[in-house]
């Protein structure tokens, strides 16, 4: 194509014909609005983006942005964006899922997908409970919840997926949360612009089978007191006067300051860029239950090659140094005889 | 006659011997039948190979849980199988003797390493009281040729400075030695191949080289001269040939698709025996423009593939039963989306891991029915090592053409066997016409133009295949069920009902597009012999045998299992009697006798072993008596 300024375009112009069937009031409604008025901000074309999505709640998300989707199956999308990114580099994929697509089902993908670092753009709406099967605990529910599967109570210690996403060798993570338009979006435009793997978390509400479950630290009252914002290169705290803040003991574990008390040389400063994620990991921890201070923001934002680049640079390396494939040459690449008549 | 070997090697010339070598996992046996037969392709002999070893990777040494075996049958005819019973036995150890003794012939040859025949390894093999079956007259039915292979090998690189330990390991190239010599093949082909194959070491290229030697020279010297043996070259038709194992031919075969059709090829894979050579294959053939993943299991394997489809690329996923038995959900998907995609299934023995390394073809009905609700799928299946590459464009060509996921049947026989091919010219091979759309296709109530995914070519049943980047064609898809047309979700009973017929009608649709039944043999013979997929050759030897005994017999093969030919009903219903061999109890009977109310009868073997021609020719006999 000879044209290569990307039209303007308006939230309209990102929003498909098809009326969202979500619960009213579930907090999927505020990030669909988040991307869709974000989209036009980003400087990319309807038909080089795509959505792709598993099976819940969430992964009905494809078919309300009108652009390329697909809603495909239980916990699979990250496999099945792997293999769209690595045949079409030139795309723009997202990865719509919930925690249990994402962390239970689909949990494979997600790590193998994290480490290899391949092009996808994961939003995990986290809002620890199986919404679409009405009601059962998720891999992030918090112990003791009772549910329809656990009418004593769960058992199972969840994941954190920050942590997890860590461990899984992920070269960007980020967490934010349905009710701050603002910073979701802040998060989403930083996950586009990275080369690579980038997944943030969404706390989301879901107001049927699990509301309120991060009623305590993302309410607007009570947000300065309990949302560490992690902001790179800056001191890390937090609170309605900024009087919090995180720092290192002399055990080397990361806990909750009075600056009053440590002053502020203290505090530990956020470095997202750090090669090792021992100290973004450390932060993850911090919080085991949205109940107590918990950071929001990027955690980690590293370089690392590119997957579906990676791939693409030796088929052209390839065929660079051998030339493009010649089949009668190939089908004579084992020894060979002739018969003659 | 064929396959059927001279039970002495008295002669100076026979039309075709059948050898077996067999030994240690640890000896190379499969190195060296691979050696033989190349000299034999080589020198022009029609061939094929079965390459038979065990599924561990290396059991004790010296026990019967160990011994690898090869067999090859070479011909100065045109020949379809390994053969049946072996006239030539190789034993590198008692174990590999004990073993294979009752597959040979009775008067056949045995070529022992009686080196190894000691009291450990006697006890090892289950001879009671370390009796040695090379002394104590229980081979003398047989033509029994003891060569203390190991310690000629260890003298004959006594002088290169090799260790003694290390020169054992060159046994197997004396035995290679020895059998070119009785069989007359050039020595040059091996001994070129060792010095480009083991070029980094020179130290091993001499000793392979002189254990080669000295087992030729062997024949030579000890007053063999009675067992050597020429086998001209065959007749073949005039061209150019290879020889080509199945998965081999398969994955040519998918990189000639690409050609054909232009379009990338995704492969998306996990490994797993016996179809694990398919993804190293395409891992090399990049500049085809092949992109290959391993993937992280057997899921994602699939699912990327079904990704890369949407993006405009030829999805496929190569695996072996117990993997198929994983992508069900996802081939379901494919199926819903209406997208390419070919699934290649190297069956195996099952259930579960069940034999990995033995074949047998127990798939038909997981291709046919194992996916939930109705799925139909087409089915390809490959019907010999070489035949796999045709067998694999046409199963791209229907994926691509129908917009559907293909299932491509081989199995464990096919993927490592071998056979002459002749190599086909590429410019005569049909291209596969594929065209995106590129345009909207209806209007919507305002009269705009719009795009309907689910919009259908009338002939085909095919939806248009819109891939991102297409600017005004962004739609959404996904495995709900959705409104023929406009591809919206839908949940009217009346639109679902319509959605499972048309999927129906789009898989049988294609047997107006698909070879009519291949059929050899009298129309109004006695008796039928409906096969698929590996079978062929057995049943073609067998069938050639029965005919020369005065027999009236056809032989029906099917390469398309879904939908059948059209015309399979009236090839069926036109033989007083069908029987169907098959590597199952029965998969392919059980669905002729639904479809056509033909009393098709099977004959099964699940003994991860291939059919002898033997074996089925005793069928026909008793069938027709
Ligand atoms: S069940 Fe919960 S997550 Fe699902 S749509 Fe309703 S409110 Fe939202």
């Amino acid at each position: 194509m000879s044209d290569t300024t990307v039209p303007e375009t308006t939230k309209a112009d990102w929003t498909s014909d098809q009326e969202p069937r979500w619960c009213p009031g579930c907090g999927d409604y505020s990030i669909l609005t988040a991307v869709q008025m974000l989209m036009p901000e980003l400087g990319v074309r309807r038909e080089n983006t795509v959505f792709i999505s598993g099976i819940g709640c969430a992964a009905r998300f494809p078919y309300y942005m009108d652009t390329y989707g697909m809603h495909s199956i239980h916990g699979r999308a990250p496999a099945v964006s792997t293999g769209l990114a690595v045949a079409r580099p030139d795309l723009d994929v997202w990865v719509i899922g919930g925690d249990g697509d994402m962390l239970s089902i689909g949990g494979n993908h997600l790590i193998h997908a994290l480490r290899r670092n391949v092009n996808i753009k994961i939003l995990l709406f986290n809002n620890q409970i199986y919404g679409l099967t009405k009601g059962q605990y998720s891999p992030t529910s918090e112990p003791g919840k009772v549910t329809k599967s656990t009418p004593v109570g769960s058992i199972d210690e969840p994941f954190n997926p920050i942590s997890l996403a860590i461990g899984a060798e992920a070269t960007f993570v980020a967490r934010t949360h349905d009710m701050d338009r603002k910073h979701m979006q802040e998060m989403f435009r930083r996950a586009h612009a990275h080369k690579g793997a980038a997944i943030v978390e969404i706390y989301q509400n879901c107001n049927v089978f699990n509301d309120g479950a991060f009623a305590q630290i993302t309410k607007r009252d009570k947000r300065d007191a309990m949302l560490i914002n992690l902001v790179h290169g800056e001191p890390i705290r937090f609170g309605a006067e900024q009087e919090r803040g995180l720092a290192m003991n002399s055990a080397g574990q990361i806990e909750i300051v009075e600056i009053a008390d440590v002053g502020s040389d203290a505090l530990l400063v956020h470095d997202e860029a750090s090669e090792d994620p021992a100290l973004a990991f450390a932060i993850s921890r911090l919080a085991t239950a949205p109940t107590m201070p918990t950071p929001v923001g990027v955690f980690r934002a590293v370089e690392r090659p590119e997957y579906a680049a990676e791939v693409n640079r030796q088929v052209d390396e390839v065929t660079a140094s051998h030339g493009a494939g010649d089949l009668h040459g190939l089908l004579r690449s084992l020894p060979t005889w002739d018969v003659t008549a | 006659m064929t396959d059927t070997a001279p039970a002495n090697l008295d002669e100076t010339s026979v039309d075709h011997i059948i050898i077996r070598f067999a030994g240690d996992s640890g000896d190379g046996m499969q190195l060296t039948g691979d050696r033989f037969t190349s000299a034999s392709a080589l020198y022009g002999n029609d061939l094929a190979t079965l390459p038979d070893f065990p599924a561990e990777i290396r059991a004790p040494a010296g026990t019967l849980a160990g011994v690898s075996a090869f067999q090859v049958q070479i011909s100065d005819h045109d020949i379809t199988t390994p053969g049946d019973a072996p006239s030539v036995l190789v034993a590198m150890n008692p174990a590999a003797l004990a073993s294979e003794l009752h597959r040979l012939l009775p008067g056949g040859t045995i070529i022992a390493n009686e080196d190894t025949f000691d009291e450990r390894n006697l006890a090892k093999a289950g001879y009671a009281n370390s009796e040695n079956p090379l002394e104590d007259g229980s081979l003398d039915g047989y033509t029994l040729i003891k060569v203390p292979m190991t310690s000629l090998t260890k003298e004959a690189c006594a002088e290169l400075g090799v260790k003694p330990r290390d020169a054992d390991r060159s046994k197997n190239f004396f035995a290679l030695g020895l059998v070119s010599w009785m069989y007359s093949r050039p020595m040059e082909t091996t001994t070129d191949w060792i010095k480009a194959k083991f070029a980094k070491n020179e130290l091993v290229v001499a000793a392979n080289t002189a254990a080669f030697k000295a087992g030729h020279a062997f024949g030579e010297t000890a007053e063999l001269g009675a067992h050597k043996v020429t086998i001209s070259p065959a007749k073949l038709e005039p061209g150019t040939y290879t020889n080509i194992n199945g998965n081999t031919a398969l994955s040519w075969g998918l990189v000639a698709a690409t050609q054909l059709s232009g379009i990338p090829m995704f492969l998306g894979s996990y490994p797993i025996t016996p179809a694990s050579d398919i993804l190293h294959e395409l891992s090399s053939k990049k500049s085809f423009n092949i992109r290959t993943l391993q993937a992280e299991d057997e899921i994602a394997a699939v699912a990327s593939a079904v990704g890369a489809s949407f993006g405009g690329h030829i999805g496929v996923t190569t695996t072996s039963g117990p993997g198929v038995a994983l992508k069900g959900e996802a081939m379901g998907l494919a199926l819903s989306l209406e997208l390419p995609l070919v699934i290649v299934n190297i069956q195996r023995g099952g259930p579960s891991t069940g034999l990995p390394t033995k074949t047998e073809a127990a798939d038909l009905m997981m291709a046919m029915y194992g996916r939930h609700g109705e799925s139909p799928m087409p089915i390809v299946a490959s019907y010999s090592p070489a035949q796999c590459f045709d067998a694999a464009i046409e199963a791209c060509r229907l994926a691509l053409k129908y917009r559907t996921p293909v299932m491509f049947l081989s199995d464990g026989y096919l993927a490592n066997g071998t056979e002459p091919w002749k190599l086909p010219d590429v410019d005569s091979l049909p291209a596969i016409d594929v065209e995106f759309a590129t345009a909207p296709n209806a209007k919507n109530d305002e009269g705009e133009d719009v795009f309907w995914p689910y919009l259908r070519d009338p002939v085909t049943l095919a939806r248009p295949w819109a891939i991102p980047g297409t600017p005004g064609l962004e739609h959404r898809v996904g495995g709900i069920e959705k409104q023929d047309g406009t591809g919206n979700i839908s949940y009217d009973p009346d639109n679902h009902a319509h959605m499972v017929q048309i999927r129906a009608d789009k898989v049988a649709v294609i047997a107006d597009d698909i070879p009519p039944t291949m059929v050899t043999g009298p129309d109004d013979a006695d008796l039928l012999v409906l096969g698929w997929g590996s079978t062929w050759g057995a049943i073609t030897s067998a069938v050639r045998r029965a005919t020369a005994a005065g027999h009236s017999v056809a032989h029906a093969h099917l390469t398309h299992l879904n939908p059948f030919p059209k015309d399979l009903g009236d090839v069926l219903k036109r033989y007083p009697k069908v029987i169907v061999p098959e590597m199952n109890l029965g998969q392919l009977s059980k669905l002729v006798r639904a479809e056509y109310l033909v009393d098709a009868q099977t004959v099964s073997k699940v003994k991860g072993q291939p059919f002898t021609a033997a074996e089925i020719y005793d069928v026909i006999v008793g069938a027709l008596q």
